[in-house]
């Protein structure tokens, strides 16, 4: 495989296509909210994320629903689509982790990560190949920092988790 | 100088043809850096000039030389390497200034073309605090005056007369560009008002490739009393500039763009201006009596050259105006104009817009565009894997992006050493890109 081609895997070009959480969703009442708006700076491409936190269960916080709009390349675009599949519903902490190892493979140059790892990642793996190119990571990362922030802004984050 | 192709060239062709192949191949030659390849041993294609220029062995040459036998401190030392280094710095300078149409004592060294227009507005702002005395009266700015800038401009010519006028009580008001990118000079009479101060422009546009008709804006500039400010980053590199000719008061250009090293780019100022106007960094080298409380400037330049100047960078840059000037501008414009031409056949492709004029005639080779369907990232993407090297993103001209209803482009820019070969190969890879990302109509 190129290394073009590894870049643009078919997970990646399929999300591109048909963008999952896109369109912001008026949050629903009851639920906490966040919101972040990230600009990647080289091309001006704009991320606007919002999570809404259901914090029923006061020990565990969950992202009810997260949604977005924006404007990027495909490598920003697919990565927010996968981001929401893997982030919405699912528990803050697991969101949180999900973003942790997420940028962990950013910077594996190509590597990748353990099986463990990639479990977790499931359909984001594919943006290994990206980790090829310093100057694409930022694309990867921009719904990513999107969903860091939002989640510090709605308040679900301690100041222990921020730093 | 290891090339000669430019003044023989020009003996034969007095309608300034452009390149014959073998001269191509001999300019080329010039470049090591051209011979690299890239992305799995694919040859460089590089259009990427625009944002930066591969320099020729010639300017590499003076830069080493420079070190290797002169290096020492300019305008001071009582030795001979100081008077060699010395003779070095400033016959760059004089090198530099008849490149451009310019008396030795308008060439102010500085980092670059950015630091250039700061220099401008921070002499303007200093003036407006009341420094510079009586004859520096006639630069400051008050609440009210305009400063007028054009929707073509980089960012380095908007953001330092927006804090300018943040800190004069200063308006910034705009000449707008019409649907090819070009700054419409049919307005200046209503744009440019009594108000005017201050009209800062770009000579040719980094995304666009428009060369400005420069004449109409320094007339009414003229007209009412206002400074002009011209950016001639693009325009010094690519054609014939004559500053004197050009009638304007201040132009900035670095040195990287025109085949010269980073850190050190050129302020022309009118000397009559330059004289007038107060310094902005301040320190040694630029002082004719300190004391304790208080200081005294040097003439101009030096009075705008505090501390250590960059004098390899500024001695290499000397060199590479004396190889543009022996290639000729005339006819590094006419090869360009061809190459320019040949950029332009993309408009043909399916899919792809051009955005600044489609006509060769007064534009660079300076070729953005948008492949729709797909973002300027991923076209620059599916380049880079061909080799070719292109910008992708909004080449610091959000504004000049906006008005077109975009965010970026790709853009894919030209130099005396593109050959038509380059081009080709780009616009077969261009070709491609809709497919890969299954775009197609
Ligand atoms: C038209 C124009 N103006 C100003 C600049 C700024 O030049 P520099 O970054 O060398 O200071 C550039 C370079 O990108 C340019 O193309």
């Amino acid at each position: 495989m190129s290394s073009l081609e590894q870049m643009y895997q078919q997970v990646i070009l399929d999300h591109a296509k048909v963008l999952h959480g896109k369109g912001l969703v008026e949050p629903a009442d009851g639920h906490v909210v966040g919101e972040s708006h990230q600009v990647n700076t080289t091309c001006g491409d704009d991320v606007t994320l919002r999570v809404e936190i259901d914090e029923s269960d006061p020990e565990n916080p969950v992202v009810a629903r997260l949604s977005w709009e924006g404007q990027g390349c495909s490598i920003s675009q697919a990565s927010i689509s996968v981001l929401h599949d893997l982030v919405a519903g699912e528990s803050v902490d697991a969101g949180e982790r999900a973003g942790e190892v997420f940028r962990e493979l950013m910077s594996s140059r190509g590597k990748g990560l353990d099986d463990d790892s990639e479990d977790l990642l499931g359909d984001a793996t594919a943006f290994t190949g990206v980790s090829l190119y310093p100057a694409r990571i930022k694309c990867a990362l921009l719904g990513w920092a999107a969903l860091r922030d939002s989640l510090v802004t709605s308040g679900v984050l301690t100041n222990k988790e921020q730093a | 100088m290891t090339t000669t192709v430019g003044t023989s060239h020009l003996d034969h062709c007095p309608t300034y043809g452009a390149l014959s192949a073998r001269e191509l191949a001999a300019v080329r030659a010039d470049f090591p850096l051209l011979e690299r390849t890239v992305r799995q041993g694919r040859p460089l294609v590089y259009l990427d000039s625009a944002a930066t220029s591969q320099k020729p062995t010639a300017v590499l040459d003076a830069e080493q030389d420079f070190y290797e036998r002169r290096n020492a401190a300019v305008h001071r030392g009582a030795h001979q390497l100081a008077e060699e280094a010395t003779e070095a710095f400033e016959g760059a300078r004089a090198e530099v200034a008849r490149f451009v149409g310019a008396d030795v004592g308008e060439i102010v060294w500085t980092s670059g073309a950015t630091a250039a227009i700061n220099l401008v507005a921070y002499a303007l702002s200093n003036a407006t605090l009341g420094r510079g005395g009586a004859v520096a009266q006639r630069f400051a700015l008050a609440p009210g005056d305009e400063i007028v800038i054009t929707e073509a401009e980089h960012h380095a010519n908007i953001v330092p007369w927006q804090e300018l006028a943040a800190r004069t009580g200063a308006t910034v008001t705009y000449l707008p560009v019409d649907d090819e990118g070009r700054i419409d000079t049919s307005v200046v009479d209503r744009v440019i008002t009594e108000r005017a101060r201050v009209v800062a422009f770009t000579h040719a546009s980094n995304v666009t490739g428009a060369i400005t008709d420069v004449a109409p804006i320094v007339r009414r500039a003229r007209e009412v009393g206002a400074l002009t400010v011209l950016d001639a980053c693009q325009s010094v590199p690519h054609l014939p500039v004559d500053l004197h000719e050009l009638g304007v008061d201040f132009a900035a250009f670095s040195g990287h763009k025109m085949m010269g090293p980073t850190g050190v780019g050129v302020l022309y100022g009118r000397r009559e201006l330059l004289e007038a106007l107060p310094p902005v960094t301040t320190g040694g080298s630029m002082i004719e009596v300190v004391t304790m409380t208080e200081s005294t400037y040097m003439a101009p330049p030096q009075r705008f050259e505090a501390g250590t100047q960059m004098v390899a960078q500024a001695v290499a840059l000397g060199a590479a105006a004396q190889y543009l000037g022996e290639l000729g501008m005339d006819a590094i414009a006419a090869h360009e104009r061809e190459m320019a031409a040949e950029l332009l056949k993309i408009a043909d492709l399916p899919g792809i817009r051009v955005v600044g004029p489609t006509d060769p005639e007064n534009r660079l080779a300076v070729v953005s565009f948008v492949v729709e369907g797909v973002h300027a990232h991923d076209v620059g993407q599916i380049l880079d894997d061909a080799g070719i090297a292109v910008r992708v993103g909004h080449h610091c001209a959000q504004p000049l992006h906006r008005r077109f209803g975009i965010v970026s482009t790709a853009r894919a820019s030209a130099a005396v050493y593109t050959s038509a070969q380059d081009v080709a190969a780009f616009r077969e890879s261009l070709a491609g890109v809709r497919t890969f990302f299954g775009v197609n109509d």
